[in-house]
């Protein structure tokens, strides 16, 4: 077979495969394993919502829609927008339905990117942005936030990372995968200088509603914010749609009508059936939405009490399904934790540093899992730390 | 919510919950969770624990019925009477009293239709109060206390993802 990477376009070349990638082959491999590495809720989707979809399939919604989506669903996201963040978005010109979050950050990183152009990324985050931003030819400039401010983002730390060339700065609160969020105070400290270097702010908020003590605040309700932050969020995670592949984009409508038109040539629609089943979801999710925060709060609890009791730092994740705890007392780097967990004990995280350089020394343990499995596994873990404790 | 109705709705659905897990979620002490539980228990507000078990999965096949009585209710003490004698059978499992068209549903189980035919005939007709009854037999349980009587769901997602 030839040699066809020579053929390959450079900015391709130049992004790596995602880090999780070698850590799920090492995985699948070994039998008897209990995950803590999943990013995704352990909840099937509430079953009116699949009946939606059957329903849509079996009147025969099997078509186009247009290019911004439904707009009955566009609606709706601009009513829970209103009532969740307190921002009004026009439905016709200011909401773009895509297929999940993660079209949306391309979109919304290619719609802005100049050659050249930087984007401030604060890590450790999500796997995407970084690599989204090169292939919009951009810069990624890796913002470190750390353990000692629970992975706030702090705005002495931003600004010295702000460039003459500094365009975007993404926000991704509750985190993933630190379990991290920003309240208010926060973000408005983040909004002068946001407004006093002309940042336009991509805030990937798909993990809003699972923000356990208290209410998630967007920085898009801040004044001055509405039109230069591009709000992200979907159906993935409040109402376990992961494969449904369904999320959406709000915002000023110039950004939004740029946004529209990659996503026109490039993807036309999102599916109709998910769209429909999405229109559900907002219209009568809210009672089963509650039910399984209820319990991602109850699995929380017993995370962050058992990594107490064998003694792994952790501090209290406020958002989202993950806890980040240090693994310094073992003295060995993420990679090798995980690496040796999953060969000793059977039991896998995934490596900090997956997420960025500075998710170094911690692991990323998902609590979307079943009381028995988070407690089993902290029980291996436990016995693990007693044979590697440094110290 | 106060305290007690929190335990009681965690154990309402996992009565093996470990004082420990309980602690943890309602950021209690251990013991403080043990002592409230001991007390729920003693006041009867926690009648028991039962098992829930798809017998059918292991090849035992019992019956159950459910029976509609027609009661006719007695001065003073209106259904109560009665109820609670139905309720003294050891293969009576649920006693409820209903609106509509009968008053009493009653279900039962047995090793055998024999079994519950047996019953029905001997010991619940023959009771003064009782004018008539009308068995229905269990064919197949789908769902029982929130749990799906079907191969358990796996877990289908991938196991490590971003």
């Amino acid at each position: 077979m030839s040699d066809m990477n020579k053929y390959l376009a450079k900015t391709v070349q130049s992004i790596p495969p995602s880090g999780i990638r070698k850590f799920f082959d090492l995985v699948t491999q070994t039998k008897g394993v209990i995950s803590l590495g999943v990013g995704e809720p352990d909840f099937v989707t509430p079953w009116h919502i699949r009946e939606a979809c059957f329903y849509a399939l079996e009147k025969g919604y099997t078509m186009y829609t247009s290019n911004s989506g439904l707009l009955e669903l566009r609606e709706e996201i601009a009513v829970y927008m209103k009532k969740k963040i307190g921002v009004e978005y026009s439905p016709q010109r200011e909401v773009l339905v895509t297929i999940g979050v993660s079209e949306a950050v391309d979109l919304a990183l290619r719609a802005l990117l100049n050659p050249g152009d930087e984007v401030l990324v604060p890590e450790p985050c999500f796997v995407s942005y970084a690599p989204g931003t090169v292939l919009g030819y951009g810069k990624a400039v890796s913002v470190p936030t750390y353990f000692e401010d629970e992975y706030r983002l702090k705005p002495e730390i931003l600004e010295k990372y702000i460039t003459p060339k500094s365009k975007i700065l993404i926000l991704a609160y509750p985190n993933n995968p630190t379990g991290g969020i920003m309240e208010k105070e926060d973000l408005e400290k983040l909004r002068e200088i946001i407004i006093k270097n002309d940042l336009i702010v991509i805030s990937d908020e798909i993990y809003s509603e699972l923000t356990y003590n208290g209410e998630h605040v967007s920085i898009a309700a801040l004044p001055g914010m509405r039109d230069r932050t591009i709000v992200l969020n979907g159906f993935s995670k409040a109402y376990a749609m992961t494969g449904w592949r369904i999320g959406y984009a709000c915002g000023n409508p110039d950004i939004i009508a740029a946004m529209t038109k990659i996503h026109q040539y490039t993807i036309m629609c999102a599916p109709i059936m998910s769209q429909m089943a999405a229109i559900e979801a907002l219209r009568h999710g809210e009672s089963e939405m509650r039910r399984m925060i209820d319990d991602y709060n109850n699995r929380r609890k017993i995370m962050l009490s058992g990594f107490k009791e064998i003694g792994l730092d952790c501090f209290e994740p406020k958002g989202a399904f993950y806890a980040f705890p240090s693994i310094k007392i073992s003295g060995m780097t993420s990679e090798e934790f995980c690496e040796r967990l999953l060969f000793e004990e059977k039991v896998a995280v995934v490596p900090g540093n997956a997420f960025g350089a500075n998710g170094e020394g911690h692991i990323r343990c998902c609590y979307a899992a079943s009381i028995k499995n988070i407690e089993t596994a902290i029980e291996k873990m436990g016995n693990f730390l007693d044979r590697h404790r440094k110290g | 919510m106060n305290l007690e109705k929190k335990i009681l709705k965690l154990l309402e659905h996992d009565a093996k919950m470990s004082s420990k897990t309980i602690a943890a979620i309602l950021d209690k002490d251990e013991n403080v969770i043990k002592e409230i539980i001991e007390k729920l228990e003693k006041d009867k507000i926690i009648l028991g624990y039962n098992t829930i078990i798809n017998w059918e999965r292991l090849g035992e096949d019992g019956v159950t019925a459910m029976i509609d009585v027609k009661v006719a209710p007695e001065r003073e003490v209106g259904f109560e009477k009665v109820a609670e004698r139905i309720c003294r059978f050891p293969e009576v499992r649920c006693v409820y009293l209903m609106s509509g068209t009968y008053d009493l549903s009653v279900v039962v189980t047995g090793e055998t239709m024999k079994d519950i035919a047996w019953f029905v005939s001997h010991r619940l007709s023959t009771l003064e109060q009782v004018q008539s009854t009308v068995t229905h037999f269990v064919l197949k349980r789908y769902k029982q206390d929130d749990f799906i009587f079907e191969e358990p769901e796996e877990d289908k997602r991938l196991v490590v993802s971003p």
